[in-house]
């Protein structure tokens, strides 16, 4: 029988699997960044032990940071920052320090700078470590106690994963991205249909995607319970590789290409489940409730309760609708939007701020409107500057910032009101992630920008042109 | 890391599914550099009023549930993020054990890392469990790693299922860093097998 993507990598990289014991897996390349990892470092040292291998390891400062020119730095982001820095001089990990060239959200850092490569095994501390499979790595979120691990040991004990293929297949309709995909993947599998599985993304929707959507897509895999998502490697996966400053080079970026080649899902392998999905039915989608599960399409409502069978989720959408300020059977267009926030690892791409700018220029941000974009890197800063979008945005009234993690999880100073509506192109709408009292409403990056024109929930495919 | 063996305690009934770690911990109290301190932020958004003072509708803040050491939740109960001070502060906070029909991937890996009991009950039980406990406080539940049960308050016993290997570490209180080191000879052997370090 064939192997699947998943099954290639995870069998190249078992160190040891006995009886009566977890198996024990190799990780290629380690991330850090400032929140979750100094606890590790001081276990470290407590033990004395060494980090074993510390050109594996790459930081990152991007959670705790502001994002505004101005100095806001309150004590503690110092005291984590500061931590870092220690950590990284004393053991000799490459850091990419908010005062140098190169920094950013880590998931949109290490695949720009070619750390991020197919068939690897990548962990960070960070569940949004799911990204990376966009490259046909597998690429997990693990707790602190195992960043500690893995910096003494190169190695985590892990429970082989299920699989999980998700065929998509069909032509997206204009203003349909996939970021909208992939919330539709959630909202019909459940915030928690995965767990304990590996989602492969599959089917000629997803070959057609470049790697900047298929990064979208595979980050918010950890939305849908899955412990990681994979995209097999091909053309363009390397094309947007080719001459990043760790990608192979010479000959043995031609040997790598041969390898990863071969990673692909065998045609005779089988899975342990699968979800089909018509892309060419999508519509844009966006969230109402307190987990990513709970979207519609734009064109839709907030559910009705006496429509769900079990009586826990029927409470479970009135405590939702409770928090969020909505009601059922209420249409999604034209719910108020206070603050629109463009960014995170999710959406902070290049693609996706151009996609943005698009919808935005020649237009006003609405008065009551606050809107900030929050690029994910400062060479996606960089080169969003060399576009001219900053202009595009700063004409139309949002604020251009610095990168960073930002209004994703609030740890910074910019968090959204009690109360307050944000469209937002992040990951988790979960009670209070934007700010205490905050109300999410995720979207696409182009449905932010819509909703920031409008001052409200539109259907951008009124808006393009 | 402590011992876990038998766990006989009060339990809170908290009647929710999908219970994500921003709301176990939300991110405002992750600003420090020590695992110190996180009890306070424990469902810091459900506990607290605006104000700052406790929030009387919140279950923990129910006098007649002071002390107990299990909590009862719903499905997908730490779903969300990799933080582990979402653990730190259930354990700083008291408790000893959780149950639920199914847990977040990384919340639960974190959990035995911490010598922190994740037990997954049928939804049924969990259900039930719900309507004893908000009936009468004072109950108390038995959670026996050692032979897998819980013992109901109707005295039925209901087994449940933990890797064996995971069990034998929470009742030997052993952590998971010495396993990892003790295989340094295979570790060396895999590096050496490798045409180059793949991250080189
Ligand atoms: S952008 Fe948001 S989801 Fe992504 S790593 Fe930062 S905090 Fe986590």
């Amino acid at each position: 029988m064939g192997k699947t993507l998943f099954d290639k990598v995870w069998d190249r990289h078992v160190v040891s699997s006995e009886a009566g014991e977890p198996t024990v897996i190799y990780i290629d390349a380690h991330l850090i960044h400032e929140v979750t990892s100094p606890q590790a470092f001081a276990e470290l040292r407590g033990r004395g032990l060494r980090v074993r291998r510390p050109e594996q390891t790459f930081a990152t400062m991007d959670h705790a940071i502001p994002t505004r020119d101005i100095p806001l730095w309150p004590d503690d982001a110092q005291a984590q920052v500061g931590a870092l820095r220690d950590n990284c001089g004393q053991f000799g990990i490459t850091l990419w320090d908010i005062k140098g060239e190169v920094q950013g959200i880590v998931h949109v850092v290490a695949p720009e700078m070619g750390v991020t490569q197919p068939g690897m095994t990548i962990v960070c501390g960070d569940s949004h470590t799911s990204t990376h499979g966009a490259f046909g790595a597998l690429a997990f979120g693990i707790g602190t106690s195992e960043v500690a691990h893995v910096l003494a040991s190169q190695c985590l004990m892990q429970e082989k994963p299920k699989t999980f293929a998700i065929n998509v297949e069909g032509r997206l309709a204009p203003g349909v991205t996939a970021k909208d995909i992939i919330l539709s993947i959630i909202a019909k599998n459940g915030a928690s249909g995965g767990v304990g599985h590996v989602f492969e993304y599959r089917g000629s929707t997803i070959r057609n995607l470049s790697m900047a959507n298929r990064m979208t897509i595979c980050n918010m895999s950890i939305e849908g319970g899955a412990r990681a998502g994979m995209i097999a490697p091909d053309i363009t996966t390397y094309e947007y590789m080719y001459g990043r400053p760790y990608a192979p080079t010479g000959k043995a970026w031609n040997d790598a290409v041969i390898e990863w080649s071969a990673l692909a899902t065998d045609d005779d392998a089988v899975f342990d489940r699968s979800l089909d999905i018509d892309a060419g039915a999508l519509e844009p989608m966006v969230t109402y409730g307190t987990n990513p599960g709970m979207g519609v399409p734009v064109t839709g409502a907030v559910p009705q309760g006496a429509d769900l069978e079990d009586e826990q989720q029927r409470r479970d959408l009135e405590a939702a609708l409770d928090y969020m300020g909505l009601v059922q059977g209420q249409p999604m267009q034209g719910q108020h939007v206070d603050i629109v926030f463009i960014g995170s690892c999710t959406n902070s791409r290049l693609e996706d701020l151009r996609e943005a700018a698009a919808i935005v220029k020649g237009r006003r941000v609405a008065d009551h409107v606050e809107a900030l974009v929050v690029p994910g890197s400062k060479a996606v800063k960089a080169a969003a500057e060399e576009e001219g979008l900053d202009r595009v945005f700063a004409e139309a009234g949002f604020q251009w910032r610095g990168a960073g993690c930002s209004m994703c999880l609030a740890m910074n100073d910019d968090k959204a009101g009690t109360g307050k509506y944000v469209a937002s192109t992040s990951n988790r709408n979960f009670r209070g992630r934007q700010g205490p009292g905050s109300r999410s409403l995720l979207m696409s990056p182009i449905m932010a920008a819509a909703a920031a024109v409008e001052g409200q929930v539109v259907d951008v495919r009124g808006m393009l042109r | 890391m402590e011992k876990v063996d038998l766990i006989r305690a009060r339990a809170v009934p908290l009647r929710a599914d999908n219970v994500d770690t921003d709301q176990i911990i939300p991110a405002r109290y992750l600003t420090a550099i020590t695992t110190d301190g996180m009890g306070d932020g424990l469902f810091a958004s459900w506990r607290y009023l605006d104000t700052g003072e406790p929030n009387p509708e919140f279950v923990l803040n129910n006098p007649e549930y002071k002390g107990a050491e299990i909590l009862v939740a719903g499905a997908n109960f730490g779903s969300g993020s990799s933080r582990e001070h979402a653990v730190w502060a259930l354990v700083q906070y008291g408790f000893k054990c959780v149950l639920a029909p199914s847990f977040g991937d990384i919340f639960y890996n974190n959990s035995l890392k911490n010598g922190f009991l994740p037990v997954v009950l049928p939804k049924e039980a969990i259900d039930a469990l719900w309507e004893v406990l908000e009936d009468d406080p004072e109950t108390q539940l038995w959670v026996d790693l050692r032979t897998q049960n819980v013992r109901m308050p109707d005295q039925q016993s209901l087994r449940f299922e933990i890797d064996p290997f995971r069990r034998d570490c929470l009742l030997q209180g052993l952590d998971d860093l010495g396993f990892l080191l003790a295989k340094e000879d295979q570790i060396v052997a895999f590096e050496a097998g490798r045409a180059q370090p793949a991250a080189a």
